[in-house]
């Protein structure tokens, strides 16, 4: 069983590393990070079967996760540090000279945790489904994870990505689509509306499942419940409804805070929103 | 010079598809994915020996290249293969990105290259490729010269951990490298010693360079022939010996001026030996359609304007 409320408060605090990373720089992405943050908690401290005191590239017999949406990097560098793949320390040197935290992921300087580059979007689902195909010729049984925007969804090789894992049955996949509705410029539905998200995934060949990536009970029983559906011959895509900014009540209901940093009177106004539960980097 | 044979004509995406069979053999971390190319690619024999590796991608390489980035993880060692304009230009991105900046050993196997592959016309004939490659960091560039060197790169490729280019072709050329030779990766091959001038040649351009240096003997010039085969990472030193014996130079490549062998080899020269250099390359243009053997006459990468290149740099030494 997983605990709920422990889920919750590490997540609390990883929403205090996302702004004050963010906020340290005056750069980088808070609104997505703060979005996923309860789902990549949910994956990295309960889901995900991995060893973060020994990262290695192929993570042979482990749970391997690609986030996609490379600029959330702030949720994914707090999550990694935290759950013991380098010091929390770390973390303070996020978009500066010389650090391994770069804007984007990378594996340039390889950092642990990290199997690809990713920043330029729409080509984690591919590099995924070759991960999960890797596994499946090593008779590995493990699952690969991987987390896309919504917006993502525009670029044409996530479509190409998606015929491909249904046609070759690639069925150790669980993917995750960050379904906030916001993107840069606007509401998606304003940019270039995505249609009926199931309907097309399902009509892709995939498994859709739904989930409030916002409710860490939700996140934890649909995760799990992907995870009995692998195996049999599909993909799984898991459509999560999120909050871009949850947790920070002025960041939330808006696409503005997608790439912008808060100052200082907002991260003091955003920090008193959350508890600092397991002490600051 | 020294007499040069062959006894048949080859192609070099043949050399290719005989050597991935030979790897799929004797590696079993070896995979292959074609973007609906495999008859063209000659992947066929890979793909019915070991249909538990190759993976069709169908019509769609921006996706094939990010899986075949995605198989290294877990130990794989993918063959992408499709047409050199559709494994360069059309996926810059994903080859810079999932690829060379994540340092993946993928190895993007690149067929029907610049002009040669004739009648389908310059939407396929792509001529910018060596240099939108070699940007790269940590890009390795490889174009063999016949079907024999591409099968013994292909099989060198698999051992050499990084992202690799190999570039190929489609029409039949004389098959005169030793069968079964063993492929060093950044190694230039001297085929010819000649005191007058060096003949810097990649891919379809050595046995050019060859008949080229066949006529400049009768005109009593002495050319040194060396095999650029792997464009980078350049053999400097092979380069340096060899200039600084003729005090001339040559290349000769099928590829645009800009970007290609002899881009390269002017950078390194003006640095380190400033010497009179003449390009045998296309020069700032689009192909069209037509016969291979017409084509790099009109296009002005033939033997003869190898022979005139030679005579003109003779002439600034």
């Amino acid at each position: 069983m997983a605990d709920i409320q422990n889920l919750k408060k590490i997540a609390t605090q990883i929403r205090r590393d996302i702004l004050r990373m963010v906020h340290a720089q005056n750069s980088g992405h808070p609104g997505g990070s703060l979005g996923c943050a309860d789902f990549m908690t949910a994956l990295y401290f309960n889901i995900l079967d991995h060893n973060p005191k020994h990262f290695d590239m192929d993570g042979k017999n482990q749970d391997i996760f690609f986030l996609s949406n490379g600029h959330i990097s702030p949720l994914w560098y707090s999550v990694l540090a935290r759950s013991g793949y380098f010091e929390l320390s770390e973390l303070s040197t996020f978009r500066m000279i010389n650090s391994r935290l770069q804007g984007h992921p990378t594996t340039h300087d390889n950092l642990p945790g990290v199997r690809i580059a990713s920043g330029s979007l729409g080509q984690g689902l591919s590099v995924a489904a070759g991960a999960a195909l890797s596994k499946k010729l090593n008779n590995d049984p493990k699952i690969v994870f991987s987390l896309h925007g919504d917006g993502e969804l525009q670029e044409g090789q996530i479509w190409e990505a998606a015929m491909f894992a249904a046609h070759h049955k690639i069925d150790n996949l669980i993917s995750t689509i960050d379904y906030n509705g916001k993107q840069i410029d606007g509401p998606v539905d304003e940019i270039i509306t995505l249609g009926n998200l199931k309907n097309k995934w399902e009509s892709f060949g995939w498994n859709v499942l739904e989930m409030n990536g916002n409710d860490m009970e939700d996140v934890i029983k649909i995760v799990n419940h992907a995870k009995t559906l692998t195996g049999k011959g599909k993909p799984i895509m898991i459509l999560m409804k999120t909050e871009m900014g949850m947790g920070v009540d002025f960041m939330m209901g808006t696409h503005k805070w997608h790439g912008t940093a808060p100052n200082d009177e907002q991260l003091q106004n955003a920090l008193s929103q959350l508890e600092e539960t397991l002490g600051d980097y | 010079m020294r007499k040069f044979e062959y006894t048949e004509k080859k192609d070099t995406r043949s050399g290719f598809g005989a050597g991935l069979y030979e790897l799929g053999k004797k590696n079993k971390n070896v995979v292959a994915l074609c973007a609906d190319l495999t008859g063209s690619l000659k992947m066929n024999p890979f793909a019915e020996a070991f249909p538990e590796r190759f993976f069709q991608c169908g019509i769609a390489e921006a996706n094939m290249m990010c899986v075949a980035a995605g198989l290294t993880v877990g130990g794989k060692i993918p063959f992408a293969g499709t047409f050199a304009n559709f494994a360069t230009g059309r996926v810059y991105d994903q080859v810079r990105q999932s690829i060379a900046y994540s340092g993946k050993n993928v190895k993007i196997c690149a067929s029907h290259a610049g002009i040669t592959l004739g009648e389908d016309g310059a939407t396929h004939q792509i001529m910018e490729d060596i240099g939108l490659m070699k940007m790269l960091p940590g890009m390795a560039v490889i174009n063999p010269c016949d079907f024999n060197q591409t099968k013994a790169a292909t099989i060198a490729i698999a051992n050499y951990e990084g992202p690799v280019y190999l570039r190929f072709g489609r029409p039949k050329v004389p098959n005169f490298t030793p069968e079964n030779q063993s492929f060093e990766i950044g190694k230039a091959l001297l085929l010819n010693e000649g005191t007058d001038v060096s003949i810097f040649a990649t891919g379809h351009l050595v046995w050019k360079s060859i008949e080229a240096a066949q006529v400049l003997e009768q005109k009593g010039i002495s050319s040194e022939i060396i095999n650029i085969h792997t464009i980078k990472p350049l053999d400097e030193e092979a380069v340096l010996t060899s200039v600084s014996k003729t005090k001339a130079v040559v290349t000769a490549e099928e590829h645009l001026m800009n970007g290609g062998l002899g881009d390269s080899m002017a950078q390194l020269l003006s640095r380190k030996m400033p010497t009179p250099l003449e390009m045998v390359a296309v020069n700032d243009q689009f192909g069209e359609s037509g016969k291979p053997e017409d084509l790099m006459k009109k296009y002005g990468i033939d033997s003869s304007n190898i022979v005139k290149a030679v005579e003109t740099v003779l002439k600034r030494k």
